[in-house]
């Protein structure tokens, strides 16, 4: 069983390093006219990391889920791919993030062992969460209207992807402790079971600090994640519909609000309406951006074929190596490249609600789950933004776009996820 | 709380479905319209990065278009450059990367960019990419002559005037002049087109190919055509003019001046531009017949030319803009004279006297001789078309004559070149506007081997079409042939 699992794991990863050979000497040829070793020093750099990660985990997890590591590999892989394809220096940065990530991957697995021991430090993980996020409110950069950032070092930060991951944790952990309360109130308010103030003031606080993410950092995308999370989790742990609808109400009305209070809002909602007579100013990036898919036509141009730098490093879209990544693939290979990453997300997806059916206790379970829906979420939110299926936030596309906090964090996702679905496994095979 | 997960996965795999339905979106449905938009800034580096193929005049020498080359941030970009300014500006157009491109620079722009599917070509890029070499377009050898193209500015510029000029070879359609007054610089048209499309004068417009004028007089050579195509002898086409003038259709319809005629043959009627006898002849022939022989010319449809479709206009009978199809209620006594409501475009009229000159046969106007690649290799080649037979050459030969007695001692003495025997027919239409006119001339010259057929319009002068535009089409004619007709 659990060789076989793993087995099914390496192969995969092969699979994948092939794959990313293949794009680097892709990438090379449309550069240089001739196939170099250095794309293949890359690839080859590329397969030995997850070789270690997967030594790691055959180690660590022997018994969890075979895909996941392999998927995650595939999109940074990829996500790698395009930045070099893009920029070749911020490549390199970006690998160096991928180790720093694989190494944090490797250390939460083997000194944390078990998620449930986070569960009792669900509330400090929360106040950590709320203090991350004062500091970005008081130390942080402004970068295109949205304060996102702190400079630690020399190195930016962007606390918004940790932060997403602390609230997770701490809500699954709240959730688990009161999901009984939440599901049968106590009273009895307009013919509806209402919990007691003192269970629901959690929930308040979340819906608040998303809220206020918005209002004080006028960072729209980490806002609706927080509270789609938020909204997903607790779901999930009452199975209320009246929490979803409630939810979706205050969410609507805040959002009213803000709309009228906050320009920086406004602006992002008419461009999203109508970005074609801001083409030249605001709507630059959506417009560039969906120009650009649409040169790629069903095929695409070819790795490293699409017009996206004009000399000297100045890209045609804006901020093309995170917002914009979703765009530069889909120019290079077409819808058939661009659904083939959408697909690779859904089947992440399905592993990691995979896992969280399997898993036996509650709070893997909701852990499971919010950790997959956030991810999910922020695929949705970035791609639908670039696609103008919705109005285009700021937020990373996960293990694809450049960016040394995205990539970490998301790492750690990989290995919450993994820890879950191995001890599911083992106990299924006790 | 697995049922909760399978609604949360559901929901996730609903969201990418939505996201793969926005993508295929763009790149099937609106790729092609959002290919051509002015704000795509891949359009925009991908033609710069293009050494359009130079455009030139028939000689093979003279440049009407080149490009400039500048480094930019690392790359070669090139923009284009008309040596000439606005002598050539309506018949080559304007390549620019903000507003569009025209004439030849549009309808030639597959040659010119070498984005044309030709074997020759295509292996010739072959090359340059695997070299790493820039694009380079291939070369388009027009018909335009440039002494043709300069006579006709300097006899419309130099008095200010507005109007359009075409010349055509008779016996292949060469265009060898097309131009258009007021012009532009179409080296300027990225900094100026707003002020430019705005002006006054309309100059971005080609009066010569889009410009709609009542032709006046020169229509008679069409109705002329169509009584002899009728098959018409003395008996039918001595007619009694009458006096001075005569009732149409409950109005009055005179003739110039004060003249009175009686009764008189086509050639004197031709000669003397007598509105009483064509209007009578016009009725005589009927709606059917009439129009039947204007299709012949090329009346009722866009002229079979290579050039952009949206930049040319079909010659017919106009209502509130829009052209009325054949056997539309008309008074066909006014229409026989050039007047109710037909409108004509100076190309369709210069193809009218070619047709004459080239013995009744209707040739397809064209304006590129042949298409070179970088390399020397010769694409394309121009070759004379035949539309169709107009009239017979006994018609022909006749109408020659009659056109030719126009310029000796009629109404178009002014067309007169020394040494050459020229035909013409004047024509001058009333605007509307009191004492102002629409003033035509349509000629070919040698008459008995003609080489240049020419249609000359002038808007809005006090002026008559032998007054001031046969003089305009005598200098393009000199011009052109004085040059010799090897160019």
């Amino acid at each position: 069983m659990r060789s076989s699992l793993r087995l099914r794991e390496l192969l995969n990863l092969i699979l994948v390093g092939m794959l990313t050979a293949i794009g680097f000497a892709s990438v090379y040829t449309a550069r240089q006219n001739q196939i170099s070793s250095t794309s293949l020093v890359y690839a080859g750099f590329f397969l030995a990391l997850f070789a270690v990660a997967h030594i790691g985990v055959r180690a660590g997890l022997p018994n969890a889920d075979p895909w996941l590591l392999p998927l995650a590999a595939l999109l940074s892989g990829l996500g790698l791919t395009e930045i070099y394809r893009l920029q070749p220096t911020l490549a390199r940065d970006q690998s160096v993030w991928i180790v720093i990530g694989l190494i944090g991957f490797l250390g939460l697995i083997f000194i944390l062992g078990d998620v449930r021991r986070l569960e009792p430090y669900k509330y400090s993980l929360a106040t950590a969460a709320v203090g991350l996020l004062l500091l970005t409110m008081v130390a942080g950069t402004t970068v295109n209207g949205a304060r996102l950032w702190i400079r630690i070092g020399g190195v930016q930060v962007q606390p918004g992807e940790f932060v997403k991951l602390l609230l997770v944790i701490s809500l699954a952990g709240y959730l688990r402790e009161n999901r009984e309360v939440l599901t049968h109130g106590r009273r009895r308010v307009l013919g509806l079971d209402i919990p007691a103030a003192r269970h629901l003031g959690p929930l308040a606080l979340m819906a608040g600090i998303s809220l206020g993410v918005l209002a004080v950092m006028n960072d729209l995308g980490s806002a609706l994640l927080l509270f789609g999370i938020f909204l997903a989790m607790i779901y999930v742990a009452t199975g209320r519909h009246l929490y979803t609808v409630l939810g979706l109400g205050t969410f609507a009305a805040g959002s009213l609000f803000i709309y009228k209070a906050i320009p920086h809002v406004r602006e992002r909602f008419s461009i999203w309406i109508d970005p074609w007579t801001h083409a030249h100013s605001t709507g630059y990036q959506v417009v560039q951006s969906v120009e650009s898919i649409a040169d790629g036509g069903i095929f695409g141009t070819g790795l490293g074929r699409s017009l996206q730098v004009i000399g000297h490093g100045q890209t045609i879209i804006p901020a093309v190596q995170t917002d914009g990544i979703y765009a530069a693939w889909s120019d290079e290979t077409g819808l058939a490249g661009a659904a083939g990453l959408l697909l690779i997300y859904l089947l992440f997806a399905y592993r990691g609600f995979k896992i969280a059916t399997l898993a036996d206790d509650s709070f893997s379970k909701l852990l499971a789950c919010g950790l997959t829906f956030s991810f999910t979420l922020q695929a949705f939110l970035i791609v639908g933004g670039i696609t103008r299926l919705i109005p285009l936030t700021g937020v990373t596309l996960p293990f694809v776009s450049y960016g040394g906090s995205s990539i970490v964090s998301n790492f750690l996702v990989l290995g919450l996820l993994l820890m879950i679905s191995d001890r599911a496994a083992s106990r299924r095979q006790t | 709380m697995n049922r909760q997960i399978t609604t949360l996965f559901r929901l996730s795999a609903v969201g990418i479905a939505l996201l793969i339905t926005m993508t295929a979106y763009w790149q099937i449905w609106a790729a092609s319209s959002l290919a051509d938009r002015r704000d795509n800034a891949r359009l925009v580096y991908r033609q710069l990065q293009i050494k359009r193929g130079l455009i030139l005049a028939s000689d093979g020498k003279t440049v009407l278009a080149h490009n400039r080359a500048e480094r930019r941030n690392g790359l070669t970009l090139y923009t284009r450059r008309y040596p000439y300014g606005p002598l050539f500006a309506h018949a080559v157009g304007y390549n620019t990367v903000g507003d569009g491109r025209t004439a030849l620079e549009l309808a030639e722009n597959p040659y010119l960019t070498a984005s044309n599917s030709d074997l020759a070509t295509v292996i010739s890029n072959l090359g340059s990419t695997l070299r790493g070499e820039t694009v380079t377009g291939d070369n388009v050898i027009t018909s335009l002559s440039k002494p043709a193209q300069k006579a006709a500015r300097q006899g419309l510029e130099s008095q200010g005037l507005t109007g359009a000029v075409v010349a055509i070879e008779p016996s292949t359609g060469r265009v060898v002049a097309m131009y258009s007054s007021p012009s532009f610089n179409p080296n300027k048209v990225d900094q100026d087109f707003s002020r430019l499309s705005a002006k006054g004068g309309a100059p971005l417009l080609n009066r010569a190919t889009q410009g709609l004028y009542a032709p006046g007089s020169t229509f008679k050579v069409v109705t002329a055509t169509s009584a002899l195509n009728a098959g018409y002898g003395p008996q039918q086409l001595n007619i009694d003019a009458g006096g001075h003038c005569i009732t149409v259709e409950a109005h009055p319809l005179c003739n110039a001046g004060t003249e009175s005629f009686g009764t008189i043959d086509l050639k004197t009627a031709l000669t003397n531009s007598v509105n009483t006898y064509f209007a009578q002849l016009g009725q005589k022939l009927g709606q059917r017949r009439l129009e039947n022989t204007m299709q012949k010319f090329g009346f009722f449809q866009l002229p079979p030319f290579t050039y952009p479709t949206d930049e040319m206009n079909p010659s017919g009978i106009y209502q509130n803009g829009h052209m009325l199809g054949t056997l539309a209620p008309i008074d066909v006594g006014r229409v026989a004279i050039g007047q109710e409501r037909l409108a004509v475009t100076p190309l369709q009229m210069a193809t009218v006297a070619a047709t004459v000159a080239n013995g009744g046969v209707r040739m397809a106007p064209r304006l590129v001789d042949k298409v070179v690649t970088p390399g020397g290799n010769t694409v394309y080649m121009g070759k004379p078309q035949q539309v169709e037979r107009v009239m017979s050459p006994q018609t022909a030969a006749q109408l020659t004559d009659d056109m030719r007695n126009v310029v000796d001692e009629g109404t178009g003495t002014a067309a007169n070149v020394l040494g050459l025997n020229v035909a013409g027919k004047t024509g001058t239409a009333e605007t509307g506007v009191n004492g102002l006119n629409t003033a035509w001339f349509i000629a070919f010259a040698p008459a008995e081997d003609p080489k240049i057929a020419v249609a000359v319009v002038v808007e809005k002068t006090p002026e008559f079409g032998g007054q001031v535009s046969a003089p305009i089409a005598a200098k393009v004619i000199e011009a052109y042939l004085g040059h010799g007709v090897a160019n």
